[in-house]
């Protein structure tokens, strides 16, 4: 019976003992991928709609009648050419526009094919696809109607995102839930676990045994590295089920990165665990120290392009910005280590820096 | 009970320990023989506990000598913790562990094997009369029997010297009977005992007590000696007359 895999039974033991942290732990997670998934794309009513409309004729005033009944959507503006849509949109004038082709009724009228081009305000990325979803059913709806009276008539309806291009649907959460389930696990876990030792003395029975204090800290950490592992991979498997969120790079690329941000979590947690030494005060310092940057500044909900440039500073050190960045690449670009060395390296020198100053801080409690 | 220590278990000379400008420890020096029950009082922030992790190898003193169960504090703190239990006030066990896994845990970090914790677990459950416990986690003990668990795992792995800091503090009259008739038992088996406590009474029981006053120790001697000496009744007022030397004379 070697001292150090006691020591990681024991804080197994602990972890299913307390069942209800444990539930929450594992079933969390799960539940946020359904919560942003679904719940956060709310409703939309009003949006602020531009019909630009060349050369108007009965079937593109019937199609504009439609946009115009529907309580989705709010026709501001109907203009002869898209000329001022840009300043439109940069104003928040209009929040989408529907735009005809030159020659689009007159293409109906004789049976081709036409063209509407749809482009949505995407800033905030969850209401951008879903504003292009309701205007692409109102249009399939005029074109099926279309179709029952002439037959054979097609509308390619093509959808544009504005400001946030490459944004393709509400993947982008993902990446971003990743993180945040890496730092509650890590950070946080860690954090309540190392001070929940002080505050019932038996950290002390540790340090005074003749276990190495590296020992100490693996024998309590290695258990979060484990679960954090397994948080990772099935978010990324519900979000590809129930979600068809791709994971289009390497799986493999993406966990050791991962690894690598609990490193720097958990380097985090014993930091704010070697300042502390109530279980509530650990909570509370990895709450505002930890995950409030981490669902704020790091791009996971709020884009960082569009903050103040203070914030846009600050979100520089803040790890999961890094990860969130990493972890994007990966799973919806698909791209490797070619193109995410920088940030790579930016977090590798984090974990470097938080390693060091975590095993520190412990050596100086010790002396 | 009393008289001079035949070997020496802990040895202190002139043991400094400093905080910056503040001296928490100042030059102390003592010893404990082996198998002798020492008491260690001072009121709270006299240097006890700052003495005690020097002692135990958690901190390194800035000036003096100090070996305990032979060995340097400086240079062999890996050894003296081997050799060495500790228990606090706090308890020392997993609540959330049954007393069986608590007890395969300390075995397992004090490297016994697993047949030496099978065996020594037996009898220990046994003297204290918790076989039926040992399936039962920590926390559904009562308190008394908690304490009187946590000081038998501090001695699985019997070590020559086991601290106890304050390890009776919140218990009730008759545990604290009880766990003194265990402390005597393991100093009947040349177990060295260290302890600290709070009631003077306490440290009636004891071989030999020292008292700290702001960092120094101010009184060391039997509890019988240290009466006459200052010409008290018992330990209580001493310890009063010390630790306020304003209140009455003190030489």
């Amino acid at each position: 019976m070697s001292a150090f895999t006691g020591l990681l039974r024991k804080e197994w033991l602990h972890i299913l003992r307390d069942r209800r942290t444990l539930f929450v732990v594992i079933f969390m997670p799960i539940l946020q991928v359904v919560l942003f998934g679904y719940a956060i794309r709310t409703d939309i009513s009003g949006i602020r709609l531009a019909f630009v409309d060349p050369s108007p004729d009965a079937s593109s005033i019937e199609l504009r009648n439609r946009f115009a009944a529907t309580d989705a959507f709010r026709l501001v503006r109907v203009l002869p050419n898209a000329g001022t849509l840009d300043r439109l949109f940069a104003s928040g004038a209009i929040q989408q526009a529907v735009i005809l082709d030159d020659d689009f009724a007159n293409r109906l009228a004789r049976g081709l094919p036409a063209r509407v081009l749809v482009v949505a305000d995407a800033s905030e990325p969850n209401s951008g696809s879903a504003m292009q979803s309701y205007a692409v059913a109102v249009i399939q709806g005029f074109q099926r109607e279309l179709a029952a009276r002439g037959g054979g008539v097609q509308i390619f309806a093509e959808s544009r995102m504005r400001f946030n291009p490459t944004q393709a649907s509400s993947n982008l959460f993902v990446p971003g839930l990743i993180a945040f389930v890496l730092t509650i696990i890590s950070a946080l876990m860690t954090a309540i676990s190392l001070t929940r030792e002080k505050e019932t003395g038996t950290m002390e029975i540790l340090l005074v045994s003749p276990l190495k204090p590296l020992e100490i800290i693996v024998g309590k950490v290695l258990a979060y590295v484990v679960i954090g592992f397994v948080s990772v991979l099935l978010v990324v498997a519900e979000a590809r089920l129930v979600f068809s969120v791709p994971l289009r790079g390497s799986l493999l690329l993406l966990l050791g990165e991962g690894l690598l941000y609990i490193l720097t979590s958990l380097s985090l947690g014993i930091l704010i665990s070697s300042r502390t030494s109530s279980q509530r005060v650990a909570m509370i310092g990895a709450l505002a120290g930890t995950m409030l940057p981490t669902i704020l500044l790091s791009g996971f909900i709020f884009p960082i392009e569009s903050m103040p440039w203070p914030l846009r500073l600050i979100a520089n050190i803040v790890p999961a910005k890094w990860f969130v960045i990493i972890a994007r690449g990966v799973m919806l670009k698909g791209v490797g280590l070619d193109y995410l060395w920088r940030e790579t390296l930016i977090l590798l020198v984090m974990t470097t820096l938080l390693v060091a100053a975590a095993t520190r801080s412990f050596r100086i409690r010790l002396a | 009970m009393t008289g001079k220590p035949s070997s020496v278990a802990i040895e202190a000379h002139e043991l400094t320990r400093n905080f910056g400008s503040f001296t928490a420890v100042d030059h102390i020096t003592f010893d404990v023989g082996v198998g002798e029950v020492f008491g260690f009082l001072g009121a709270n922030g006299a240097g006890k506990t700052t003495a005690i992790r020097i002692l135990t190898g958690l901190l390194a003193p800035t000036s003096g000598t100090a070996r305990v169960a032979g060995h340097d504090v400086y240079t062999e703190s890996e050894r003296i913790k081997r050799r060495i239990g500790y228990m606090s006030q706090k308890f020392s066990l997993y609540e959330d562990l049954t007393v069986g896994e608590n007890i395969r845990l300390y075995g397992g970090i004090y490297d016994l094997t697993r047949e030496q914790v099978r065996e020594r677990a037996a009898s220990m459950l046994a003297r204290l009369g918790l076989e039926q416990a040992v399936g039962t986690q920590v926390r559904a003990l009562p308190l008394g029997w908690r304490q009187k668990l946590a000081f038998s795992v501090a001695l699985l792995h019997a070590p020559s010297i086991v601290f106890l800091d304050e390890p009776t503090s919140g218990v009730d009259p008759i545990t604290r009977r009880q766990f003194w008739e265990l402390i005597y038992e393991a100093a009947a088996r040349d177990t060295t005992v260290f302890v600290t406590t709070h009631y003077m009474d306490e440290a009636e029981y004891c071989d030999r007590i020292s008292i700290m006053v702001s960092g120094r120790i101010e009184a060391l001697g039997t509890p019988a000696e240290l009466k006459e000496r200052f010409g008290v009744g018992t330990i209580d007022e001493l310890f009063v007359r010390l630790a306020r030397p304003t209140a009455g004379a003190t030489s």
